[in-house]
């Protein structure tokens, strides 16, 4: 009965979620629209290194590398070829991408399928190599990834990058792909392999005493997640309008880090509520670089000031709320109950 | 291409290698000890850098006194990040300690772009090491030769450091089992500070070599001579002097020859090094010379 009701509670907030969704797309400023999409892309990636960090334990820095493959296989996918001929005037683009053109989602999708390719082969080898080492591997995926884009000038374009792609994300897409990544990987952690998962994260020989694959999981926890990179990686080029090798670099990876770690490494409903609040606190962040009239004294703006602050809280972050928001401990009905149920919190079990 | 040329080369490689090499012992030596990956550690490099720059831009030091102070300083940095960042967080699980030393590296970066300013600045160099020798048709800038010397001789200090005093002995003690160092009486805390201490001076020595090599500095200088280091440091095993100064060797050799003989390529060089990464680590998961 309890599961019933939760169900149709998750279904009318759901609901309500996408009225307010189609209420803010047309009504909603741009600029606020605009950090919107951003935090639902936030979410995305938050969510899916989650899956890697928090509930696999390895610890991947190979974010940006699979967002980067994403974000180019979809936009040389749903760009049109007289774009295509705009972008690329130093080196033609190879045959057949330069003829082709496939709506949006078919895109996306493909980008996502690439990178989740890529998270196959990155999570292969982490058989042999674990802990710090992977770490290193990942991010040297990454950059490896980085530098073959910067280099293959007749696919990529090289560091020129692409530019005035078409803006098809909005909230729809966004939020829409940030739902489906959250109720994919709430499914996934739930189900079996979110226990094996977990008992690798726990200790990993025992795990595997106990008859866990270990190849099996730890790949499929890189697939997944680099999927949703992928897609994530898609969305925000067709969002910026404009993608460059060198934007998917470290930055970008350490920043969903710190997304993570701030929402709690292990927690779904955290991660949602780190990656909103990042986007928003980034945007508003923004007032310390321009300059400011304080009782009649103008205050510089100082560049760079706004990623200063974001580090220190990234810092005070890690070494006094070593937990996070939320910890490992995720939202749920029972809990919300509870509260309005005083004494009674044990009832739903 | 000639003889000559080749010996050029090869000197350039083996100064280079020789700065890889002693900011890979700064990662090793802290790793050794603490079993911690500092990502903090080109970061500290840069800011080497900028200790120099403001010695002699700001206090119009003569260049030696200044790189002198530049080290000095860069070690009481390394300590004071180790008190802050990595102290309180010692006995926490190894991956807070891992986005501790992200956020340190994040935190130094933008730091600097603040109070230095983005935009890249020339480093001093000094007439006399500008100089070029040439020694039987090759031709070697004075630099890598004194880079090569110095980095010899701060090598030799480093084994005598390391195997021939108390404090070295209490470092590898605590490197073996820090546990029962502990219960040994060893002083861990002084221990730590000392490594901290060593290992930012090493990058402070090659971040003055680098900045001599290529000069011109700014906030994100470090990030990728740092990682190429880190690199270096598990190709050869991270917890391994022997084995940093081999990875630190065998990158340097990259860089530089992959630009000399195979000029196409060299856009591909990070990619080409990270590959190389793979490999050993596929082959031997701890490095050349395995965790010491």
């Amino acid at each position: 009965m309890y599961k019933k009701r939760s169900f149709w509670f998750t279904i009318s907030l759901l609901v309500l979620f996408f009225l307010f969704i189609h209420y803010a797309q047309t009504n909603f400023d741009a600029y606020i629209v605009r950090i919107m999409n951003v935090a639902a892309i936030y979410v995305i990636l938050g969510v899916s290194l989650n899956l890697i960090n928090g509930f696999t334990g390895q610890f991947s820095l190979g974010h940006a590398g699979f967002m980067a493959i994403g974000a180019y296989t979809s936009a040389l996918l749903y760009m049109t070829p007289e774009l295509k001929a705009m972008n690329f005037f130093i080196k033609p683009l190879i045959w057949p991408l330069n003829q082709i053109q496939i709506p949006f989602f078919p895109a996306l999708l493909i980008g996502g399928l690439l990178a989740a390719c890529a998270g196959f082969l990155v999570g292969a080898p982490c058989m042999r190599v674990k802990g710090d080492y992977l770490a290193i591997v990942t991010y040297g995926f990454s950059e490896i990834i980085r530098v073959l884009f910067n280099n293959l000038q007749s696919i990529t374009n090289g560091p020129l990058g692409l530019k005035g792609l078409p803006t098809y994300t909005n909230l729809w897409w966004s939020w829409g792909w940030a739902v489906f990544t959250i109720f994919f990987i709430k499914r996934l952690i739930d189900s079996s392999y979110g226990r094996a998962l977990k008992a690798i994260r726990d200790n990993e020989e025992a795990a595997e005493a106990m008859g866990v694959n270990l190849f099996r999981h730890k790949t499929l926890a890189f697939v997944v997640g680099a999927f949703f990179a992928g897609i994530a990686g898609g969305l925000l080029g067709s969002l910026v309008m404009t993608i460059d090798p060198n934007a998917f670099n470290i930055m970008l990876t350490f920043q969903i880090v710190l997304i993570v770690l701030l929402g709690g490494l292990g927690s779904i409903t955290g991660t949602v509520i780190s990656g909103v609040l990042i986007a928003f606190l980034m945007e508003w962040l923004r007032i310390v670089e321009t300059p400011m009239k304080i009782f009649g004294i103008t205050i510089p703006g100082i560049s760079g000031m706004r990623m200063l602050i974001f580090s220190i809280i990234l810092m005070i972050a890690v070494l006094f709320f070593r937990h996070g928001i939320l910890g490992d401990r995720e939202f749920s009905w029972e809990g919300v109950l509870s509260i309005f149920k005083k004494g009674h919190s044990k009832e739903g079990e | 291409m000639s003889w000559t040329l080749f010996l050029q080369h090869l000197a350039n490689g083996v100064a280079l290698g020789f700065v890889f090499g002693l900011v890979a012992i700064g990662y090793t030596l802290v790793y050794g000890v603490v079993k911690l990956v500092n990502f903090a550690h080109g970061d500290i490099f840069m800011m080497a850098c900028f200790f120099v720059y403001y010695g002699i831009a700001l206090f119009s030091f003569p260049w030696w006194l200044s790189f002198l102070c530049a080290i000095f300083l860069t070690a009481l940095l390394g300590i004071s990040i180790e008190k802050v960042a990595y102290k309180p967080l010692r006995d926490a699980p190894r991956i807070s300690s891992l986005c501790s030393a992200i956020g340190m590296s994040f935190l130094l970066e933008n730091f600097a772009t603040v109070v230095f300013g983005g935009r890249q600045k020339p480093f001093y160099q000094p007439q006399i090491l500008n100089k070029t020798l040439n020694i039987g048709g090759v031709r070697i800038q004075l630099v890598t030769i004194v880079t090569i010397v110095v980095s010899i001789a701060v090598l030799l200090f480093l084994n005598y450091l390391v195997y021939k005093t108390k404090m070295g002995l209490a470092m590898r003690a605590l490197s073996h089992d820090f546990d029962t160092a502990r219960l040994m009486g060893i002083n861990v805390d002084k221990t730590i500070t000392f490594t901290f201490a060593i290992g930012s001076s090493l990058a402070a020595i090659s971040a003055i070599f680098w900045a001599l090599r290529y000069p011109q500095i700014w906030p994100f200088m470090g990030v990728f001579p740092g990682w190429r280091a880190f690199t270096a440091a598990i190709i050869g095993g991270v917890g391994s002097i022997k084995g940093a100064m081999t990875g630190g060797f065998l990158i340097g050799m990259i860089s530089i020859m992959l630009v000399a003989f195979l000029p196409d390529l060299a856009g591909y060089r990070d990619a080409f090094i990270f590959i190389v990464l793979v490999f050993v680590l596929l082959f031997k998961p701890t490095g050349l010379f395995g965790e010491a």
